[in-house]
């Protein structure tokens, strides 16, 4: 049962990255296993949960459903992508200043699709959030906090400042 | 007995009672936190566990031999290879005769998935080949299918040698019978409720490694550092070699206080001599490991005209699976509360669990208590449509009071807010929405529950905590909390850092490690708050008191009249006068005098209850709430929706009320998947959602803003008189929401959850002109 790993290049979080990975294994893997990347979280590995959610290109995308090979090239954001040099990112910041994570496990992808979402949609309704948010379970908030977040983050809600 | 203490002696609070940010959400947003699955260590093994694809069957033969010759195959253990393997419980606590309880099945399996053996490789991959080169025979057996039929003489046995009845509890108070002879009105139900995942979002996971001295380490996410104990039990280890961490988790409602990969991770880790990592999928966790137990609850209710409740009497049966695990206890809670937040003078409680071959039930958010409001609500509903009163004015007529009698004789000692909170969280509903189409019906409705918080008194709970001072005045908090993300370890370092007048930043938590931390006791039963913040109120307090004349000396001032605030000591009244702790940790040095302490808290305690009548005391003290809800009901499709919700608890006083309110959002939605559609499907013993996309549970899409109303009655047995909120807010929803769908469509549901499927049956029902009852 021996399998061959071959070469993948691509940028993690802004810099290079290099791994070996199986023809099989899913960027979720590549993520956790080879690179230490263990912000993102398996929460189901058949893409219903949302918790692995990285960006592919920009793209919110399941990372146990595609594979670590088909990064090649490309740009993958994990939560750890979000905050800067001038220190968390405003979602990050709402997120604590609301208490919209309690366990956190779900925190990272949410966080990530509400980067995505905000930035197509500047200004959306909380129904709109609501929507943007529904492939992403949390167990613990019941989601209002978090809609409260993601609300205050929006163009013109000023709060906390970007 | 409880140590007294009195939350006046700080008069003015500064920190209690702030909605502050979590120290542990910052981490958590920045994706820093290492959970259970997060951990490696050098030359890791991957864990694995077979598990049975029977419900019951006896296992004719196990062979491992072409597994072990695998390549990277370390070790595949069974049965045999363990040194104990049982773990012996006492279900009732009671001291009866203890049941054993195997970590790996021998030659006969009870429930599909139960574990048979395990392995660990150098890779997953190769673990997985080794499960599958493992060979097993079954012959299956006959199985225990449903409760129901596990109590007839002809049934099956689960264990051989044991009745399938696992425990019957009984409760005794006035006389029913007669009381029913002269009820105005009796309304006669059976409710049932149905098996429940916690789906937590991290699913089980653990890292174990020996280490130099010998010590068998386990770093898992678990709600219960003293597992460590049964771990050191089954690898035949004195229990001062078992070491358990609980890092934070992702999540455990109930679903982690049981163990979960601790033994098997042990096992592998000490056979094998390697760390290994084990990390349970999201089919393994929602295929086999316990649930919410279903329930079926026969209520029979008498009231007099007037509304007042003279009498019930309640039939309990619950699935309990093929082990015991914790289900005696959460049958016994619904026992206790199974009369609801009423004053009843004559109640008759049945309450019984169950051995079957189904998927194992043992504790989850709510624990018995949250089954049985759907049940005494729903017959409160009935009772005030038969009488012609109210639904809240019937209620009020039978609220319980501070003083008043349980059931179970056991006396109310603290405020019972349900006017206040019911009256709170109806009128936060307002107005009636107005159908959103021609076949839409909006109905609201609410309920209201008891829930108890702290373990059963007769288990004589015990929490501990260290607080130190450093050398530059910043604060260290040691206490063996597991920190589920409900605020934990956070609320601790605020109950220090308010008593102590140390700036929250500058107190770290030190919690979850059986080695390091001092005993708290696991974080269940909404316990955490009453035991751990009372021990570190305690510890706290009494630090302060060792302090505080060594400060009054150099402030040259009378003890009594210096305080702890913003990192220093003062002279009341005098602000200028005061001085830095860091100054009063280094003059407490030169006199000798402790800057750190360890103290214990001791949770109420009283003998058992009397096992034929349930007579005694049973929970520290209860907390008390009403959720009011509006739905719209789709006549042509049954399809409920949830327009609003609102949720009121009375907490005591909130520590952290943005915390509180997270509680009991997150408990709400809890119960409101529970009320319209969650449920474990279990078909001839076979489990048949084991996917999230056959488990629904809510999504943001399901529900709306829950609007969270935080009551402060000034009186629970918590740190500054808090109630604890972690289960409460599971309860009323599926009562509110039957209510709610009976005042839009005029049927009464009774079986969970209401799909739409159940709600159109109930319609059509009504409109072939059957009563409106199902």
């Amino acid at each position: 049962m021996v399998i061959e790993r071959r070469p993948l290049r691509f940028s993690l979080n802004g810099r290079p990255v290099d791994a070996l990975a199986a023809p099989h294994e899913t960027l979720l893997a590549t993520l956790r296993d080879s690179l230490g990347a263990t912000e993102v979280k398996y929460g189901c590995g058949e893409g219903v949960c949302g918790t692995c959610t990285v960006l592919l290109d920009g793209a919110p995308v399941n990372a146990c459903l595609i594979l670590g090979l088909q990064a090649q090239g490309r740009a993958v954001t994990t939560v750890k992508g979000l905050s800067g040099e001038a220190g968390p990112h405003p979602l990050q910041r709402a997120f604590v200043a609301r208490e919209a994570a309690q366990c956190g496990f779900c925190t990272p992808g949410m966080l990530l699709v509400a980067y995505a979402f905000l930035r197509e949609h500047p200004n959306p309704t909380r129904e709109e959030i609501r929507a943007a948010l529904a492939g992403n379970l949390c167990r613990c908030t019941g989601y209002t906090r978090i809609v409260d977040a993601v609300e205050a983050c929006a163009a013109g809600g000023g709060d906390p400042p970007v | 007995m409880t140590e007294a203490h009195d939350a006046g002696s700080t008069p003015s609070l500064r920190i209690i009672g702030q909605a502050l940010p979590r120290f542990d959400v910052a981490e958590k947003v920045a994706g820093s936190t290492l959970y259970a699955a997060d951990w490696q260590l050098p030359g890791m093994l991957a864990g694995r566990i077979l598990r049975s694809i029977y419900a019951s069957a006896r296992i004719r033969r196990l062979d491992v031999s072409r597994a072990r010759g695998l390549p990277g195959v370390s070790a595949v253990l069974t049965a045999r290879d363990i040194p104990c393997n049982a773990i012996r419980v006492d279900p009732t606590g009671l001291g009866g005769t203890p049941f054993e309880t195997p970590i790996l099945a021998a030659e006969r399996v009870r429930y599909q998935g139960e574990p048979i053996a395990l392995v660990a490789a150098e890779s997953d991959p190769q673990a997985r080949a080794a499960l599958e080169a493992i060979e097993v025979d079954y012959e299956p057996v006959p199985a225990v299918l449903d409760a129901e039929t596990a109590l007839r003489e002809d049934a099956p046995r689960v264990h051989e040698g044991h009745d399938n009845l696992l425990v019957h509890w009984k409760l005794r108070h006035g006389r029913v019978e007669e009381a029913f002879r002269t009820a105005d009105v009796i309304v006669e139900r059976t409710y049932r409720t149905q098996w429940a995942d916690h789906a937590y979002l991290e699913p089980e996971a653990g890292v174990a490694w020996t280490d130099a001295h010998g010590v068998v380490n386990i770093r898992s996410a678990t709600q219960v550092l003293e597992h460590f104990r049964e771990v050191a039990e089954v690898l035949g280890l004195p229990q001062n070699r078992v070491r358990i961490i609980a890092p934070f988790l992702g999540g455990g409602f109930g679903g982690k206080e049981d163990m979960t990969v601790e033994p098997h991770v042990a096992l592998l880790a000490w056979k094998t001599g390697r760390p290994v990592r084990m990390l349970w999928s999201r089919y393994e966790s929602l295929l086999a490991r316990p649930k919410r137990h279903p329930f079926t609850m026969r209520y029979k209710t008498g009231a007099a005209r007037d509304g007042r409740l003279v009498a019930q009497e309640i039939t309990l049966l619950a699935d309990a699976g093929p082990y015991p695990l914790l289900s005696p206890r959460v049958v016994f809670a619904a026992l206790v509360v199974g009369a609801g937040p009423y004053r009843v003078p004559n109640v008759k409680v049945d309450a019984k669990a169950v051995f079957t071959n189904n998927v194992p039930t043992s504790a989850m958010r709510g624990f018995g208590a949250m089954q049985v409001t759907f049940a005494y609500e729903s017959q409160m509903e009935l009772l005030a449509e038969r009488l012609g009163v109210p639904p809240l004015e019937l209620r009020a007529r039978n609220f319980l009071r501070k003083g008043d009698r349980l059931p179970t004789g056991e006396e109310i000692g603290t405020a019972v807010a349900l006017p206040t909170v019911s009256q709170r969280a109806i009128s936060a509903l307002g107005a009636r929405t107005a159908p959103s189409s021609r076949s839409a019906r909006v109905g609201q409705g609410f309920a209201c529950n008891i829930q108890p918080y702290g373990r059963t008194v007769w288990f004589r709970d015990r929490a501990s905590a260290w607080i130190g001072f450093e050398a530059d005045g910043s604060l260290v908090v040691r206490t063996g909390v597991p920190d589920l993300g409900g605020g934990q370890a956070a609320s601790l370092a605020q109950i220090a850092a308010e008593i102590l007048g140390v700036g929250l930043d500058r107190v770290a938590v030190h919690f979850g490690d059986s080695a390091l931390t001092p005993p708290a006791g696991g974080t269940f039963a909404t316990r955490q708050l009453y035991m751990s913040g009372n021990a570190v109120w305690k510890a706290a307090t009494e630090l302060r008191a060792l302090m505080a004349p060594v400060a009054a000396s150099v402030l040259e001032a009378a003890a009594a009249d210096v305080q702890f605030a913003d990192d220093h000591v003062s002279v009341v009244g005098t602000p200028d006068r005061r001085i830095p702790l860091a100054r009063v940790v280094a003059e407490c040095g030169r006199r000798d005098v402790p800057t750190a302490l360890l103290s214990a808290f001791r949770g109420e305690e009283a003998a058992p209850v009397d096992l034929e009548t349930g007579q005694g005391r049973t929970f520290p003290d209860y907390t008390f709430g009403c959720h009011a809800a509006e739905v719209e009901v789709d006549t042509e499709t049954g399809v409920t929706k949830l327009l609003k919700h609102a949720a009121c608890h009375d907490v005591g006083r909130a520590i952290n009320p943005q915390s509180v309110e997270g509680q009991i959002q997150g408990g709400a939605v809890m119960g409101i998947g529970q009320a319209l559609m969650e449920e474990i499907v279990v078909e001839g013993g076979n489990n048949l959602t084991t996917l999230f996309a056959s488990y629904l549970i809510p999504t943001a899409l399901d529900v709306p803003d829950i609007r969270p109303i935080v009551v402060e009655s000034g009186e629970g047995k918590g740190p500054f008189k808090a109630r604890g909120i972690g289960e409460p807010p599971t309860g009323p929803p599926p009562a509110a929401i039957a209510a709610a769908i009976f005042d839009a469509v005029g049927v009464r549901l009774q079986e969970l959850p209401m799909t739409p499927e159940r709600v159109f049956k109930a319609m059509e029902a009504l409109r072939r002109g059957a009563a409106g009852d199902t």
